[in-house]
């Protein structure tokens, strides 16, 4: 049961995007097609979930080596690679997904919610604030690794409704200084709105 | 002389970094809570952003084209460590309040982006300007949305009290009322510019 509300926690509670602002890039950038939307959201599930097992055992590492100021630079280092890692298997064994992906996967490196979420779950003190359920949960790598998972998921949501409603919204007459990021900003402040609802709930 | 003043002017007004070319979002609506906040964000961000431009400068003929990007951000992850270590020892209140997007500097666009499109084709002096304005600019829109945020959310302005808490709204200080106000100031920005 504790296991599930850190679904609900990290996809409606403290959306990714609509409440940590972590992502904004990616949700701004590619949200004005449905389509599009969904592969960076696969994409993005992927790698974070990925990523984030890499740097928890990598932060174990450093730990042990008493190097832990290296973090910043190792960890933003083994997500490039891993992108560029994925997008060549990808390319081999399933060429019909990495055309689903591959336009995405060079954007991901830079896209702050992977780094956001590796620094979070691999620092015991910071996973331990994002696991609800009062203590039950211990942070260790399987709920660091559901956490991640769950954060991609919301990512995914926030994006998919994000893209809806603008695809609505490009036929919507919009006043000329609103026009592009302005209106898109408002729109997604309303949605954010919308997320503060559920506030409380776990 | 006048070609550094315009370099070092293009990043606080003409190419402002939020308002004109919208990068790096994400500290801007998550730090900016008060303008205190905001400012000290724009102040690191542009620690970084100087020093990156100065080194990368100063490698562009060592860095091989290939593997430019990587060695770009091993230079940016350097200082973003450097300004995280030195605020945890001498600013812990603030690196408190700013905690995660201190480590997260390293992927704002702004500072790759200065690396790749100026830095990596420009002399040290210029390359040096250009960081100091495009930092100035982030800094100063940081420092207003912030304030703004502040005014509405609590009534005060760097911590000063303008008018009672009791009419303030909080929902300004909260996640919708970042993305509302950026919103608006961004509509304003462009009617300012049309005209």
């Amino acid at each position: 049961m504790e296991y599930f509300l850190i679904f609900i926690a990290a996809i409606f509670v403290n959306n990714i995007v609509l409440s940590q602002f972590l992502g904004i890039c990616p949700f701004l950038g590619v949200s004005k097609k449905i389509d599009t939307a969904l592969g960076m959201s696969a994409a993005v599930t992927f790698v974070l979930v990925l990523a984030t097992v890499v740097t928890y055992l990598l932060q174990k590492l450093l730990i042990l080596w008493h190097v832990e100021f290296l973090q910043t630079i190792l960890f933003i280092l083994v997500i490039a690679a891993l992108v560029q890692m994925i997008e060549i298997i990808l390319k081999k064994v399933s060429p019909s997904l990495y055309q689903a992906l591959g336009v995405f996967l060079p954007l991901i490196t830079t896209n702050c919610c992977i780094l956001g979420v590796a620094i979070i779950v691999a620092d015991p003190a910071q996973l331990m604030q994002k696991l609800p359920g009062g203590g039950v949960l211990i942070p260790n790598l399987l709920t660091g690794t559901l956490y991640a998972f769950a954060t991609a998921i919301g990512f995914a949501l926030a994006l998919i409704l994000f893209a809806g409603i603008r695809e609505q919204l490009a036929l919507a007459k919009v006043p000329e200084a609103m026009k592009g990021t302005p209106i898109a900003l408002l729109t997604a402040g309303l949605l954010a709105m919308a997320f503060m609802g559920f506030s409380g709930v776990v | 002389m006048s070609n550094g003043m315009k370099t070092l002017t293009n990043g606080i007004l003409k190419e402002n970094p939020t308002f004109a070319l919208v990068l790096g979002m994400c500290p801007t609506l998550a730090t900016t809570t008060s303008a205190i906040n905001g400012m000290s964000m724009g102040l690191a961000t542009l620690f970084v952003l100087v020093c990156s431009n100065v080194v990368i400068s100063l490698l562009k003929n060592l860095i091989p084209d290939k593997v430019r990007i990587p060695a770009f951000i091993v230079v940016i992850a350097t200082f973003v460590t450097l300004v995280q270590l030195l605020m945890q020892a001498y600013l812990p209140a603030i690196y408190d309040v700013l905690g995660l997007f201190i480590p997260l500097i390293v992927v704002n666009c702004i500072v790759l982006g200065r690396a790749e499109a100026f830095a990596a084709k420009n002399s040290v002096g210029l390359s040096a300007l250009d960081g100091i304005g495009m930092g100035l600019g982030f800094t100063l829109s940081l420092t207003v949305i912030g304030a703004i945020r502040e005014l509405l959310g609590t009534g005060a302005i760097f911590g000063l009290s303008v008018y009672s808490d009791h009419y303030a709204s909080l929902i300004f200080v909260l996640a919708p009322g970042a993305f509302i106000c950026l919103a608006y100031l961004m509509a304003v920005m462009n009617k300012i510019v049309k005209k």
